[in-house]
């Protein structure tokens, strides 16, 4: 298994790009070349150049600096999402496997209904109506997170379910709780994983969308959608600002992509001939 | 399969009914009286009173909500809270534009995705299946946003070919407002695509191990036939599934991308609804999409179950 892993290029490549992702935005909280915040009118948009290796925006503002805040503020938007997504709908995954049955539909039918939203636009209405901001784009993108974990997990437990050795527990007099959190999670937690990595991108996309149409986290923090929005005023003249934040998002999503590949690879061996 | 269709069509309509109430609850939370905001802050109560009455609004909840049903199952949308006119006209002249747009970028996106995926499956573990699926890993991670802001550079800023925004509607003939959703289509039927070459090629894989293409191989015929008569046909449930599933995700994009390209559709009307509290638009354009996405998943169901009878025992 450990040997396997070195030769997984998706996941080799996806956990280096990913790893980059988050030293730059940790590297932001403390370091970036210029404050991100920090307008120079004298120097807008100006091109490229050992000074402002990514060149400035229409306020001055140092690209570079930008981006490696940006990517502070969407991997923690993204990373909550996926954990408000994550620590309800497991819970009720687990609950719905545990207990088949009339609770079991509950909660499957109601994930169906929550499928029939499309979730972005219906997260576009929530922080609009709810007030834009962080904290609202992390609880809409996150509402939606749920019905994806409870179905992952209510799948993958209802195989551990039928194994013999919950059936032992069961006999052992172990409750419905305890036998989740001891046997089941246990066994379920690498596909929950994977999951949570497919999760993360598409939260990552979805925070950049929420942004781009101004209803994501607030200037002045600086956000790669929200550059992007402002970036299209001035495509004509300074093409290249609407370029280099896409490219940090589409870096993000890629690295885990990636990476998520190369867990279900790990985890499957039998699809790995598939892909 | 018809005991499948009924049941099939039970569970479409409990989950209608369902999706209704959950957006009407939700919208009837939000602060802020229709009536008091229609006639603006220096309104006398008698007249916000009177107004109430005439929207209906001073009747009990139940009411409310049975006599919207009645009205969205009879084509009367309500009268829209800030322009004063039927809600049915306001979605009416913008479903002209998304649902043009949605529909043109799921054809581009099935008819680049198909052939690559067979292709690549066909080529598996060569440099074009390596190269394919390279590209395609790219493009899943290309927010349909960004891919339109460089569709602008290029072939509107760049070459000059298309335009970069607007919609010249389609009473200036047919050609003028296709030209102006090409872009929007790409950008959001690319990466619709990639995603779908990717699936399209693991199905086909997964059913060229099967016995019954080995059987058909054995019965003499050429890999090619095997391919396209067999394994293709075969591996096309999952393919229209998810065609069925990006439905949904398409309808979102449209509300990002008609942004981009300002274009005047769907995503534009929700969020000028929202901006205004024109809450019944709102209330009206959720649970039509909402609505949409469900009869399209139904028909993917109906699809699936006509391609592969496996799955109507399994439904």
């Amino acid at each position: 298994m450990k040997g396997s892993a070195w030769r997984s290029p998706s996941l080799l490549a996806g956990a280096a790009i990913t790893a980059v992702m988050v030293a730059v935005a940790l590297l932001s909280l403390v370091w970036t070349p210029y404050r991100p915040t920090a307008m120079d009118f004298v120097h807008r948009l100006a091109p490229p150049s050992a000074v402002h290796p990514l060149g400035t925006d229409s306020f001055g503002r140092d690209v570079l600096s930008m981006i490696m805040a940006g990517a502070q503020s969407s991997l923690t938007v993204a990373l909550i999402a996926v954990a408000v997504g994550a620590g309800l709908g497991i819970p009720l995954g687990a609950l719905a496997a545990a207990r088949a049955g009339l609770l079991d539909d509950l909660v499957m039918r109601g994930c169906d209904l929550a499928f029939a939203f499309p979730a972005l636009l219906t997260a576009v209405m929530i922080t609009a109506l709810a007030g834009p901001g962080a904290g609202n784009a992390m609880l809409a993108i996150g509402i939606f997170n749920i019905p994806v974990f409870a179905r992952v997990t209510r799948g993958a437990a209802r195989g551990v379910w039928a194994r013999e050795y919950v059936l032992a527990a069961r006999a052992a007099g172990r409750g419905d709780a305890a036998i989740s959190v001891v046997h089941v999670l246990p066994n379920i937690a690498a596909v929950l994983m994977v999951q949570a990595t497919i999760q993360f991108a598409l939260a990552i996309v979805a925070d950049a969308g929420l942004s781009y149409v101004g209803l994501g986290v607030q200037p002045p923090q600086p956000s790669w959608g929200r550059m992007l929005n402002e970036a299209q005023t001035f495509i004509w003249r300074a093409p290249l600002l609407a370029i280099f934040p896409g490219l940090a998002i589409m870096l993000a999503v890629l690295g885990l992509n990636l990476l998520g590949d190369g867990l279900q690879d790990l985890l499957d061996p039998r699809l790995r001939r598939a892909r | 399969m018809t005991g499948f269709l009924l049941r099939r069509l039970l569970i479409l309509l409990a989950t209608l009914i369902a999706a209704s109430l959950v957006v009407f609850a939700v919208l009837q939370v939000l602060p802020g009286d229709p009536a008091a905001i229609m006639l603006g802050t220096g309104a006398r109560p008698d007249t916000v009173a009177a107004l109430r009455h005439r929207l209906g609004l001073d009747a009990p909840l139940a009411l409310r909500y049975l006599r919207w049903i009645a009205g969205l199952a009879t084509g009367d949308f309500g009268i829209s809270y800030t322009y004063s006119v039927p809600v049915r006209t306001l979605i009416g002249e913008r479903v002209l534009v998304s649902l043009p747009l949605a529909v043109l970028a799921i054809v581009l996106s099935t008819a680049i995705a198909i052939p690559v995926g067979v292709l690549a499956a066909a080529r598996r573990g060569r440099a074009a299946d390596a190269a394919m699926m390279g590209v395609a890993q790219v493009g899943v991670a290309i927010p349909n946003f960004w891919l339109g802001l460089l569709l602008i550079l290029l072939f509107a800023i760049r070459l000059p070919w298309l335009p970069a925004s607007g919609f010249p509607g389609w009473d200036g003939g047919a050609w003028p407002a296709l030209r102006a959703l090409i872009l929007p289509a790409l950008a959001l039927g690319l990466p619709q695509g990639a995603i779908l070459a990717r699936v399209t090629r693991a199905a086909v894989i997964e059913t060229l191990g099967e016995d019954f293409v080995r059987t058909a191989r054995a019965w003499g015929l050429s890999r090619r036939a095997a391919l396209w008569r067999h394994a293709v046909p075969n591996a096309l449930v999952p393919v229209v599934t998810l065609i069925g599933l990006q439905f949904s995700f398409l309808l979102a994009g449209t509300v990002i991308v008609e942004n981009v390209f300002t274009l005047p559709g769907l995503g534009r009307l929700v969020f000028q609804a929202i901006a205004q509290r024109d809450l019944i638009v709102v209330q009206d354009l959720v649970v039509l999409l909402a609505g949409s996405v469900i009869a399209v998943n139904f028909v993917v169901d109906l699809v699936a179950a006509w391609l592969d009878p496996r799955q109507r025992l399994a439904a």
